[in-house]
């Protein structure tokens, strides 16, 4: 497996996105010294909620929300720390984001970044957090249809699960590393209410079989998949600015046109390699061992090219 | 949770000039720090807010030995703990106090 959790290097973009905090994925993705942080620590807008629960707040609530350049180019990014109560979305957490995606459609960036790193709604405070990925997906609906792209960058230690799932299904372009996970219903989540004959949420390989970025990759429900670096995410980020697909009738009807096909032929499998074997792929065991390199070669051998429905 | 406040008088300030800077995260184990130079240049606050009740001590002595060490005058440093070992807590300081010194 193509997985370096200690870089030798000191340069910030080799280092691991996986490893990384928040703050220095963002200071690496980002042309040097030109993230300016919104809402900074400094201003303590902490959870409300948190105290009531004997629990410890963090200064920025677990959401840095900034502008910055890329590549020369403006854009504003939201990344999510997923060492704190899990990335979770709380009230202030995600009034950040919203209030981010709505400045979006006034100062018109290049691009918005979402690095994600989030188990989904902060159980804490529910109904604020539920509330929040209802506005965030409406917000970004209308940043898109403004013709902005929405970007999200998936390859945290929590992963992209419930709400965040949801919301990263309505960015334009999605990237994902081997450790990024995407799905709404976590691994513990479904065998809670499943059964473990459903879901064993201890059996690793399963999990990233199922959830991980390679599958989401060869689904199309990720649009790139790159190595674990800070330059990798970075320099799949700048590909994906004009890549994005414009946010109109003719793009939603053909991503449920392709959502439709994919049922059709995937629903009754009952393993990720099924899928991976009737996508053409000869060797389907072999891939989670697969290097990035290889896995791209993998994806330029197979018969049908990448959807670009979104 | 338990609130702790320390007020410290230093022998000089710390070199630098950067209003503030943040390091660590609050996670199991772990910690963030603020830093803020707002004070006077011999003094330095403390404030800290932790998950785990009744290490008030020990959270004096590591706080007593990094003054001493570093000389963190004018600085309101403020903490967010998830439980962070002392030698966690004395790292993060130090981590925190060579952000400010940086140009």
């Amino acid at each position: 497996m193509d997985w370096k959790p200690v870089a030798l290097s000191a340069e910030p973009r080799d280092q691991s996105w996986y490893e990384a905090s928040a703050r220095a994925r963002l200071a690496g993705l980002l042309d040097v010294d030109t993230f300016q942080e919104f809402i900074g620590p400094e201003q303590r807008q902490m959870s409300p909620h948190l105290p009531l629960f004997a629990l410890p707040r963090a200064f920025d609530d677990g959401m840095i929300v900034g502008r910055g350049r890329l590549d020369g180019r403006d854009v504003l990014v939201a990344a999510q720390e997923g060492r704190f109560m899990g990335g979770a979305f709380g009230e202030i957490h995600g009034a950040k984001l919203v209030g981010l995606l709505r400045a979006a459609l006034a100062v018109k960036p290049a691009a918005v970044l979402i690095l994600f790193d989030t188990g989904g709604v902060r159980l804490q405070e529910a109904n604020a957090g539920e509330t929040a990925i209802a506005e965030i997906m409406r917000a970004i609906t209308q940043v898109r249809a403004a013709g902005i792209p929405v970007v999200g960058l998936i390859g945290g230690r929590a992963g992209c699960y419930g709400g965040g799932g949801l919301i990263a299904g309505t960015c334009a372009h999605l990237v994902i590393s081997e450790g990024g996970r995407l799905s709404v219903s976590g691994p513990e989540v479904i065998e809670t209410n499943k059964g473990a004959e459903e879901f064993d949420s201890r059996d690793r390989a399963l999990v990233w079989r199922t959830m991980g970025g390679k599958h989401r990759r060869l689904l199309g429900a990720a649009d790139a998949f790159v190595a674990d670096t800070i330059g990798a995410f970075r320099e799949a980020a700048l590909a994906a600015i004009p890549e994005a697909p414009s946010f109109d009738l003719a793009t939603l009807e053909a991503e449920q046109a392709r959502l439709e096909a994919r049922l059709e032929r995937f629903g009754d499998t009952r393993d990720a390699t099924e899928i991976w074997g009737r996508l053409g792929i000869n060797d389907p065991a072999a891939v989670p061992s697969l290097t990035t390199e290889g896995f791209d070669a993998l994806l330029d051998s197979l018969p049908e090219g990448s959807h670009h429905a979104r | 949770m338990e609130k702790l406040s320390f007020r410290h008088t230093t022998r000089t300030a710390l070199p630098g000039t950067r209003a503030s800077a943040i390091t660590g995260v609050v996670a199991s184990g772990n910690l963030e720090v603020l830093l803020e130079r707002n004070l006077a240049p011999d003094a330095c606050h403390v404030e800290i807010d932790t998950a785990i009740k009744g290490y008030a001590e020990v959270w004096a002595a590591v706080v007593a030995d990094f003054v001493a060490r570093r000389q963190p005058g004018g600085l309101t440093i403020t903490i967010n703990d998830g439980g962070a070992r002392p030698d966690t807590v004395s790292l993060r300081l130090a981590q925190g106090a060579r952000l400010m010194e940086l140009p």
